[in-house]
């Protein structure tokens, strides 16, 4: 793989990259074996413009993901905040220490003075001296369907957020831009929840006993038989709750001797289900290609460290849609790295099954892959089902053995039957098994609004995270102020945003996150942006310094983006 | 002395002058050669290491992982589940046949309870299934609140905190709590869950002999001469005993007060596990605490599911608020999971009403267990392993015959048997490889209120037919 070749690709000539090398590598003629190589070397860190697709003939679309850099006054500016906040909380414990300010903390019972001290004082100064002040912006009660629109419990506080009291009264019609509510299947009418209600009648909600024991009902054995249609794979297993379904599975998958490469960004279960599964574990920058090709390579060449003996296996994992980026996965890319070096590759489609690919069917459908490329297909029901739980999909022997070692189907409760049957009958109106192009209205829905709630954002001058079709948005917000500031006033004006700062993103970079969903209408979405300009006026949010309009962003063309 | 010496370094001198031009040079560049030779490692160590790239393509073609998974015998008995064809309650069908159920923990029978169902549904109504959304992001509806204080008041503690499955309840709080150099000990006989727990917190783990508390405070005091030792270190490694009401293993009680004063003795923290307890012991169902009289406030975290006697899904933490509330931001399985369901959070508050409107409940599930406890005695070839209250027991090979699988061989065909004559029984399953300390192969005696004299003769008799006609 030459230099020119390498322009051919990127003039659109289409040039079997992957092919092309192998052989090279084979005959030793070549110096350079990567697969994926830039010209340049590693992107500096705070460089993040990934507008440039590369390896673009993996690519059947235009594959166009941004992460505007963070503005060099905006991220002193945010230091100087978390400063002066460290400052302040300094000075209020001290003011605390000496009885002179009142202390809300919770103690410790007199009895218990004496014992080790169950909390490292300074473990809890983020969450007293920070935290605290805009904890108003979490947890919101509501109590309606997370749709579209939704009620909340509205609550006070006279402590400055140290405790709420509920006033009894209720914020109607707020407009939900938090849930993970993607194809609007969050529903207390209709076709999903008439099944749900059956389910219900017939079954009861809980289940008393394990798969393994005597928690197997038929009506699990069908979701099973109809997830595995709708992944089209072998075979597939389901689990009470997605959280678990990673870090209860992933040990029963790789174990001492085996390698865990894992993307920087992922979720916690994932993190918490390879430490499980005592495996070796090396991280690769966020959907950075080359640098998960040089860890592979030095893996395999170099070995176990220490006795350099080979590695067991070596397993990839990544989710579909990184839920605080936005970003979807490079997944032929990866696809084309694991085949060459013969790991296996997990992922997780939490946020991306449901959401992604003309039929709803994820990332793998979204790339035009063949779902057969990816071992371990796993999601959850909670968000485009507006279910719970979650899934393994893969092979037939891959779920015969999870069904005799997943940690979950010997001891934890199998899923509750009416939870079961709203996956069923979801799943089956996306696939237009009911006869109806209802799933498919949502799905385009969806994808329409996700385009058009992005662009207009981006039009409006804020940084938006990640890939133009991912319908989760996140919107820098950076200094710690602007959180609490931003949270409170989308919540006058009647619109319900998720906010996320330190430990949850970066530090200089908090954000707020809206997820799109097809249950927003065109109106819904426009009385959201505009209440969303004008805070982002009020606040000074605007920070994106991008030429006006964008030729290359959004609607571009595929030609245009080829000889980007 | 001194004189000859001045002499010898005088001739050296001497010598010098005399030596010929090229002699010196030579013996500068030997010195210099000597000093390069000191200064420079003899090899170097990159260079004979380095792979050259067609060594390195050699390699990464030459390697074979092994399978993702490795091949399974098709006919492996876990490989295919018993299917349940509608409700598992007190009256299962199983492949079309009608049974009665042992072996589904719904001690109090409220899994098709219609009290129950009927809340469920007024909360589907409202609510829908799903709750898209993590606690902190518009996933906390009314209901979890309702639950969180019903269940922390049935309790008699400040505060409660629910997950939305049961095993990630305790396998969150211990991590929550316990970090990397604080210590924990740990009955050998504790559940899968704890283990998770302990292995996610990376925490030193002593393990003191089942219900041992003799072994336990030879460890503790083991642990107090280590601190007398490195007091420095003492006063930041936080120690706990993590402890089950109810074993799920072996299906008898810890012994609580000795542990309270364990607790007060060498000051360590107690977590128990009442999911076999709650709703089961004590006369208004509370667990352990109330069983023996011990005061709430002692222990200073209780974990349980809701999927045993509470027959929803989930779980919950409860104690003080000062322990309580640093889990919903340390909380894993809290704060990085989708809420429970609330229409399963509806049918947890229903049952919890239930449970307090009639506390008697809890003695009738405790005769019945009772009953079967004395019937069982002295069936052949087959010991009972537990307490008489428990609602969970074990029924284990008399005489192992050394080898596990033909052991649970032996038992499956006793469930097989009762399955015949319409009794459902279950192996208690366990991942061999994985579990700290296998438990000896059984089969579980689910006992639930509604089991009747009729059905508790029947399923005797059926298990002693087996076990005398199977086990000689």
């Amino acid at each position: 793989m030459t230099e020119s070749s390498a322009n051919k690709l990127l003039n659109g000539d289409a040039c079997h990259r992957t092919a092309n090398g192998r052989k090279a590598s084979k005959n030793g003629f070549v110096k350079n074996h990567c697969l994926f190589q830039q010209p340049h070397k590693y992107r500096r860190p705070r460089e993040k413009n990934q507008n440039v697709t590369h390896n673009s003939s993996l690519y059947k679309k235009p594959f166009s993901e941004s992460f505007e850099e963070t503005p060099l006054l905006v991220a002193v500016l945010t230091y100087m905040g978390y400063g002066i906040l460290t400052i302040f909380g300094y000075l209020r414990d001290f003011l605390r220490h000496w009885n002179i300010e009142k202390c809300h903390v919770a103690r410790e019972r007199d009895e218990q003075k004496d014992f080790v001290p169950l909390y490292q004082d300074f473990e809890n100064f983020y969450t007293r001296n920070l935290y605290m002040r805009i904890r108003d912006n979490w947890n919101r009660p509501i109590c309606s369907v997370p749709g579209a629109k939704m009620d909340l419990v509205e609550r006070v506080s006279h402590d400055y957020n140290w405790t709420f009291e509920h006033t009894g009264k209720v914020v109607k019609d707020v407009i939900n831009m938090g849930s993970y509510n993607y194809l609007g299947f969050a529903e207390n009418t209709g076709t999903c929840a008439d099944a749900a209600i059956e389910a219900t009648q017939a079954y009861g909600v809980g289940v008393g006993s394990t798969r393994c024991e005597m928690g197997n009902l038929d009506i699990h054995e069908e979701m099973e038989q109809l997830v595995a249609r709708f992944l089209g794979v072998e075979s597939s297993m389901a689990f009470g709750m997605g959280f678990a379904t990673n870090s209860m599975n992933i040990p029963a998958l790789t174990g001492k001797g085996c390698l865990i490469l894992s993307d920087e960004l992922n979720h916690a279960s994932l993190v918490l289900g390879a430490r499980l599964s005592a495996s070796t574990i090396r991280v690769f920058k966020h959907n950075n290609m080359q640098s998960l090709e040089k860890l592979l390579r030095d893996a395999i060449v170099h070995g176990q460290p220490r006795t350099h003996r080979p590695w067991k296996k070596i397993l990839i994992v990544v989710e579909g849609i990184y839920s605080m980026e936005g970003s979807i996965v490079r997944l032929p890319e990866i696809i084309a790295l694991k085949k060459r070096y013969k790991a296996y590759l997990y992922l997780d489609e939490a946020h991306s099954i449901g959401a992604l690919g003309p039929n709803g069917r994820g990332v793998v459908d979204y790339f035009g892959l063949d779902p057969k490329d990816v071992d371990i297909m796993m999601g959850t029901f909670t968000k485009s089902f507006g279910a719970a739980g979650g899934y393994i999909g893969g092979k037939k022997e891959l779920i015969d053995y999870l069904r005799r070692h997943s940690h979950s189907a010997l001891y934890a409760t199998s899923m509750s039957p009416p939870v079961a049957q709203q996956i069923i009958t979801s799943m089956k109106i996306i696939m237009g098994e009911d006869g109806t192009t209802l799933g498919a209205d949502r799905l385009r829905q969806l994808s329409e609004n996700t385009t058009y709630f992005r662009r207009k954002l981006r039009e409006m001058g804020f940084i938006i995270y990640g890939n133009d079709d991912s319908p989760v948005v996140p919107m820098m917000l950076y200094m710690p102020a602007k959180i609490g500031a931003f949270g409170r006033e989308m919540l006058k004006r009647n619109i319900g945003t998720v906010v996320v700062g330190f430990p949850a993103t970066p530090i200089i970079e908090s954000r707020a996150r809206f997820c799109v969903s097809a249950a927003h209408t065109r109106e819904t979405l426009n009385t959201a942006l505009e209440a969303i300009s004008e805070v982002g006026d009020l606040l000074q949010l605007k920070y994106s310094r991008r030429e006006q309009p964008l030729p290359s962003l959004g609607w571009m063309s595929e030609e245009s983006l080829l000889q980007d | 002395m001194a004189s000859g010496q001045q002499w010898v370094l005088v001739e050296m001198v001497q010598a010098f002058y005399e030596a010929p031009a090229y002699h010196l040079i030579l013996e500068g560049i030997l010195i210099l050669w000597i000093i390069r030779l000191l200064f420079s490692k003899t090899y170097k160590l990159h260079e004979t290491y380095k792979l050259t790239e067609k060594e390195k393509e050699d390699l990464i073609e030459e390697w074979q992982p092994e399978p993702l998974v490795p091949a399974t015998s098709k006919d492996h008995p876990s490989l295919n589940y018993v299917v349940v064809t509608g409700p598992p309650s007190h009256k299962i069908v199983i492949d079309g046949k009608e049974c009665i159920n042992f072996a589904s923990f719904n001690f109090l029978g409220l899994l098709d309870n219609k009290r129950v169902k009927e809340k469920a549904l007024a909360s589907l109504k409202k609510y829908g299934v799903g709750t898209c959304g993590p606690r902190g992001f518009y996933g906390t509806f009314d209901v979890h609140l309702e639950l969180e204080s019903r269940l922390a008041k049935f309790m008699k503690t400040e505060e409660a905190i629910i997950y939305s499955y049961g095993f990630a309840t305790i396998a969150s709080a211990i991590p929550a709590y316990s970090k990397r150099g604080d210590i924990i000990f740990v009955d050998e006989a504790a559940c899968f869950s704890i283990q998770k727990g302990l292995q996610a917190s990376r925490s030193f783990i002593k393990y003191f002999k089942h219900n041992d508390m003799e072994d336990l405070e030879r460890l503790l005091k083991e642990q107090e001469l280590e601190d007398q030792k490195n007091p420095r270190k003492a006063r930041v490694t936080r120690k706990f005993i993590v402890v089950e009401g109810l074993y799920i293993n072996t299906a008898d009680i810890c012994p609580l007060p000795d542990l309270v004063k364990l607790k007060y003795k060498y000051k360590v923290r107690i977590f128990l596990e009442e999911s076999m307890s709650f709703g089961v012991l004590g006369e208004h169902g509370r667990g352990v605490t109330e069983h023996f009289g011990v005061n709430i406030d002692d222990i200073d975290l209780i974990s349980a599911n809701m999927e045993n006697a509470v027959a929803s899904i989930g779980g919950f933490c409860c104690g003080r608020s000062f322990v309580i509330d640093h889990q919903r931001l340390s909380g894993q399985g809290y704060c990085f999971s989708a809420s429970l369901p609330p229409m399963l959070a509806a049918a947890a508050i229903e049952a919890l009403n239930i449970m307090e409107e009639d506390p008697d409940i809890f003695t009738v599930l405790r005769e019945k267990s009772k009953q079967i406890y004395m019937d069982l005695q002295g069936t052949p070839g087959l010991k009972l392993v537990g307490v008489p209250f428990a609602p969970a027991l074990h029924l284990q090979l008399e005489k192992s015959s050394g080898c596990r699988n033909s052991d649970m061989q032996l038992l499956r065909s006793i469930v097989d048997y009762c399955l015949e004559k319409h009794v459902v029984l279950t192996l208690a399953r366990y991942l061999e490889k994985e579990e700290r300390f296998l438990p000896p192969p059984s089969i579980r005696v689910v006992v639930t209120i509604e089991q009747t004299e009729d059905d508790i003769q029947k399923a005797v008799s059926c298990i002693k037919e087996a076990a005398s006609a199977l086990l000689k």
